[in-house]
């Protein structure tokens, strides 16, 4: 307890320090910086070391200043809260009033009891030890589809050493049926030698943005809310995020017009917009996109020479009957643009969907659309890290080709798909509802991905509170919610959000029976706020 | 008109200049003939299981339980799984929260963190604060991890071997920075001498280069060598009088071939040096389980341990971490596994023993055999390979070949690695990828071929080498080639 409350008071001394040092954070002025609480117990940290004052090469004041500038509130501040209250909630449990935290910040299903999809984890089994091919007893505890396939994958693999690095864009029979996956879903061919199978898609944006960006003089642009992995890669690779505003009013809808506004805005500055990131299904917003309004962004980005990063991580997960996912390759192919016409990266993953796989870090990206030598340049970033994990690229070929009818594992594959999906559907569902009926809270629905991204209207002496403890009003909120009830959200302004207006992120992911219990303790805490700080 | 996205005249130019040559131009043209239907033979990079070297039985067990661990309810289990693979299975789940698929905290998992820290401090015999240990999905990502962190500008300087494994130039490069090199001197089995270091460091800052960090790769890549206590000693010193950050790339400490240099962390020698060095000097080790005797590239896993920085600047390296959510866990329960082996007693443990030993005893009995196979043969000078997984022979190039190879448009090393490619199928490196001094070549090739194949590799390597120099050593004048 005694060290926690010292990096407490360390953490706030050090914080109002960096509110001298640190620029705005990217869109909110009021945003919190991130990491100023003191996380870290390290052995050789004394309460007297001054970083600044350090004589020894690394300090905070000689890093990187892209890596000061960069932020990620998904396992942000909020979080190392959420993490020192369970460490003492172990020790004191009478003294919350509740007895779990639960951790609705992050998209992590399996952290939150989602099972994995069985026959996706014999095939990885069996290939992670395959001498379990030769044993009799095999058969008596693997079903025979998982274990046809599992041959016909080390097959594809050289010496059928999984251990072994590959070829840096992923292994090539992996690869083709991938290709042959996205052209089932799509109905329009895909090659395999343009997929790079990476450990997870994020690496896969990094290797984008590192790409696309020179200078702050290269901009991206990027919707707002977004997923923070967007601004934080961008910041890092030292270029410019230029924002487009989601239209809460209309279901977090695009506008084209608001689109070409902010591009020209930004070149109007001088900044070369380089490539325009879409997140379909929307995170943290959960829209789904029309089909014609995805084919004015594919006109958009071939008029105005844009590289369109289409995030579709979340193409599995679609929740309202009106709504359907549709690939922007196949948008773009629809529109009869081919290879000369839209320079196109679409991004998946094994974390999502029904299949939840964060740990195994498998994902890819189809790049379509550019010319030899710059496909050159991408297969050399690939090549430096040699490649993606084996377990990941296989995981990532079972997603994009599961049992299909006839097979041994169709019908418990179905139902264990189903069953995960319609659950999802179902707490979105009642936590939307749950959200919509407090005080000056409106949510919009989440027709996709996993999460829900209320507006809290925050009364004048809420945000006055807040900024009596240099906090945004949001993450203000936010921690308030944590203390009362255990329950861990991120604040909007981790996304970014409307000026003037709070929103938080958190997921429909804790098992259904956990739910009643959140929407209760979340309305309890919230008429207490409200009757605290009404005006 | 539509405008062009994106071509290659406005790309970062930082991707433009990086080069990794592991997986270059010598790697892209034996891959063409390999589906042409060529046997080749990738000494190209160090990739055991590629080239035949099984993976242990026993992790292998443990991970594919971690995977299924509905198989942990089966009643019959015991019939396909040792009981201590199993405990360790169930031990490991427990150490996640939700299996291998849920993302575990961004540094790693807290208990595979604490068994690295157990390990390092029986191995160096002083403590190791898990807190200050990251999981990374293999060492490459945190080796760049960290240089991200030191590298603000094309005025900083990492000084890299040369020779040097090109990850370090690649990353550099990419980073914006620059790469202030120090030769390792052939003649003395790729020693390093502090002067050479003094040297460099100048000159860099002649040139307005704040030097800020030095990389050593212990044993070496591609040069093998293991550096003495009294060098690191030396080297430790160094950094401590220029202000600069040590980076021990470790991860070939399990293979040594020679019993005069056993492996010597840099963190051991720091500790023993005590004050002012042992709290004065910042350091990061690097460790991965793609070597040593373990040989799981395809893993991914690695860790990189932190000594004497600033907490703030390990939280920035942490929320650097958390962008990237968390490396996979398969890999970290692998991590787990290899500083936690069996022991003594457990039922796996004869087979895990006589497994291992296999391998390191045969990695040593190659060593020895390729450095020999070099030297005998015409023009080629190889130093022994004291550790890691290399051999690096110096080629002696007669002026005709290097007349040859400029009048094809091609680096001298190159030109001789591609006649050696397509003569014999065998797949290597050229020096050129790795630094080296001006006016000399090698090649870099890998010990791991099976034992069995080496004698003939060798006799097929010689046979080449000898056509080679003689119709080049005839050709004074111009080549015809």
């Amino acid at each position: 307890m005694r060290r926690f409350l010292i990096n407490q008071a360390k953490g706030l001394v050090d914080h109002s320090r960096r509110q001298h040092h640190k620029s705005p954070s990217f869109l909110s002025p009021q945003s919190r910086p991130l990491a100023s609480l003191s996380r870290f117990f390290s052995s050789t940290s004394e309460m007297s070391a001054s970083d600044s004052t350090s004589s020894l090469p690394v300090t905070l004041d000689s890093i990187n200043p892209k890596v000061l500038k960069c932020e990620y509130a998904v396992r942000g501040e909020i979080v190392n809260i959420a993490q020192k209250l369970q460490e003492d909630l172990k020790a004191n449990k009478d003294a919350y009033p509740f007895d779990e935290i639960i951790y609705c910040n992050i998209g992590n299903p399996q952290s939150l009891g989602q099972l994995p999809i069985r026959f996706f984890r014999e095939v990885l089994a069996l290939c992670d030890h395959a001498s379990l091919l030769d044993e009799s007893e095999t058969h008596g505890l693997f079903s025979t589809d998982s274990i046809d396939r599992a041959w016909k994958i080390l097959d594809q693999i050289p010496g059928r050493a999984t251990g072994a690095y590959s070829h840096s864009q992923g292994i090539k029979g992996l690869r083709d049926v991938i290709a042959a996956g996205i052209e089932a879903r799509d109905g329009f061919p895909a090659d395999p030698n343009d997929i790079f199978l990476t450990d997870g898609a994020s690496p896969a944006v990094h290797m984008m943005m590192q790409l696309l960006l020179s200078s702050k003089k290269d901009g991206i642009l990027c919707p707002i809310p977004q997923y923070p992995l967007y601004s934080a890669s961008i910041a890092l690779h030292g270029g410019s995020l230029v924002p487009y505003y989601l239209d809460e009013a209309t279901g977090w809808g695009l506008e084209i017009s608001d689109l070409k506004k902010q591009l020209e805005e930004a070149r109007s500055k001088g900044i070369a917009v380089r490539a325009l990131v879409v997140i379909n299904p929307g995170n943290p917003t959960g829209q789904v996109l029309a089909e014609d309004n995805q084919r004015d962004i594919v006109n958009f980005c071939k008029q105005e020479g844009l590289v369109l990063l289409a995030d579709e991580v979340y193409q599995e997960n679609v929740y309202v009957p009106d709504k359907k996912f549709h690939s922007f390759k196949k948008v773009a192919r629809s529109l009869g643009y081919g290879e000369k016409d839209i320079s196109l990266v679409s991004f998946q993953s094994v974390s999502k969907g029904y299949y939840g796989e964060c740990g195994k870090r498998g994902g890819y990206m189809e790049v379509t659309g550019f010319t030899s030598d710059v496909r050159e340049q991408i297969y050399k970033m690939a090549s430096v890290n040699l490649c993606s994990n084996i377990s990941g690229q296989i995981l990532a070929s079972l997603v994009m080709s599961p049992p299909k009818p006839g097979d041994d594992s169709y019908d418990s594959y179905m139902a264990e798909r189903d069953g995960i999906l319609s659950s999802m559907a179902k707490r979105a569902k009642t936590l939307e509802d749950g959200l919509n009926s407090l005080e000056g809270v409106t949510c919009n629905r989440a027709e996709g991905a996993m999460y829900l991204f209320p507006r809290i209207n925050l009364p004048q002496k809420a945000i006055e509170a807040a900024e009596a403890e240099k906090t945004a009003p949001d993450a203000f909120y936010c921690k308030r919610l944590l203390n009362a009830t255990g329950v861990v959200v991120v604040p909007g302004s981790g996304f970014g959000q409307a000026p003037g207006t709070w929103h938080f992120r958190c997921t429909i992911l804790p098992q259904e029976d956990k739910i009643p219990a959140i929407v209760n303790r979340l309305t309890e805490f919230h008429k207490s706020f409200m009757d605290e700080f009404r005006d | 008109m539509a405008l062009k996205a994106l071509d290659y005249d406005t790309l970062n130019e930082n991707v433009k200049k990086c080069q990794y040559a592991v997986r270059g131009e010598l790697y892209l043209r034996a891959s063409e003939l390999q589906k042409e239907g060529k046997k080749i033979i990738f000494t190209n990079v160090g990739n055991p299981h590629a080239l035949g070297q099984k993976p242990l039985t026993f992790p292998r067990q443990v991970v594919a339980l971690c995977q299924a661990p509905f198989l942990l309810d089966d009643p019959n289990v015991g019939m396909l799984f040792p009981a201590d693979a199993i405990a360790r299975a169930k031990h490991y789940l427990s150490l996640t929260s939700g299996g291998l698929g849920a993302y575990s905290d961004s540094r790693g998992l807290p208990g595979v963190r604490k068994e690295v820290a157990e390990f390092i401090q029986r191995r160096d015999g002083y403590p190791s604060d898990p807190e200050l240990i990251f999981l990374t999905d293999g060492a490459s990502k945190g080796v760049m991890q960290i240089l991200n962190c030191v590298i603000r500008g094309d005025g900083d300087g990492i000084l890299v071997p040369v020779p040097q494994y090109p990850l370090y130039s690649a990353t550099i490069s990419l980073l914006g920075g620059t790469l202030v090199p120090y030769y390792l001197d052939e003649s003395q089995n790729w020693g390093l001498d502090v002067n050479n270091l003094r040297q460099s460091v100048a000159q860099a800052r002649s040139q307005g280069i704040t030097v800020r960090a030095m990389v050593i790769i212990n044993p070496g890549n591609p040069t093998g060598q293991c550096l003495s206590e009294a060098n690191i000693r030396e080297i430790l010193k160094f950094c401590y009088n220029e202000k600069l950050v040590l980076l021990g790339d470790e991860v070939y400490q399990q293979n040594i071939y020679q019993d005069e240099r056993p492996f010597i962390s840099s963190k051991k020698v720091l500790m023993e040096m005590g004050s002012p060095f042992s709290k004065g000097v910042q350091l990061v080790s690097f460790h991965t389980v793609s070597k040593g005797y373990w040989g799981e590239c395809g893993q991914r896993g690695g860790y990189f341990e932190m000594t004497n920085l600033p907490p703030r600047v390990v939280e920035e390296i942490y929320k650097v971490a958390s962008i990237a959510l968390s490396p996979n866990v398969s890999a970290q329960i692998l991590m787990g596994l290899m500083v936690s082996p069996p022991k003594p007693g457990d039922i796996s443990y004869d087979q895990f023993a006589r497994e291992s030993k296999g391998i390191l005893e045969s990695l040593r009995r190659r060593a020895r055999i390729m450095t020999d196979g070099f030297n005998s043969c015409k023009n080629v000078v190889c130093n022994f390979t004291e550790g890691a997984m290399y051999s690096f022979p110096q080629i002696r190039l007669p002026p005709g070949a290097i007349q040859a190879a400029k009048q094809a448009g091609k680096v001298p090393d190159v030109f001789y690695c591609l006649k050696l490619l397509e003569a014999t199928g065998i797949s290597t490196v050229p020096g050129s990828g790795f630094g080296q001094k001006e006016g000399v070549f090698h090649l870099r090739t890998t010990i791991l071929p099976a034992e069995e194949e080496m004698p003939e590799i060798m006799d097929s390597f010689k046979k080449f080498n000898d056509e080679f120099m003689t119709q080049y050593d005839n050709n004074v004048g111009y080549s015809r080639m």
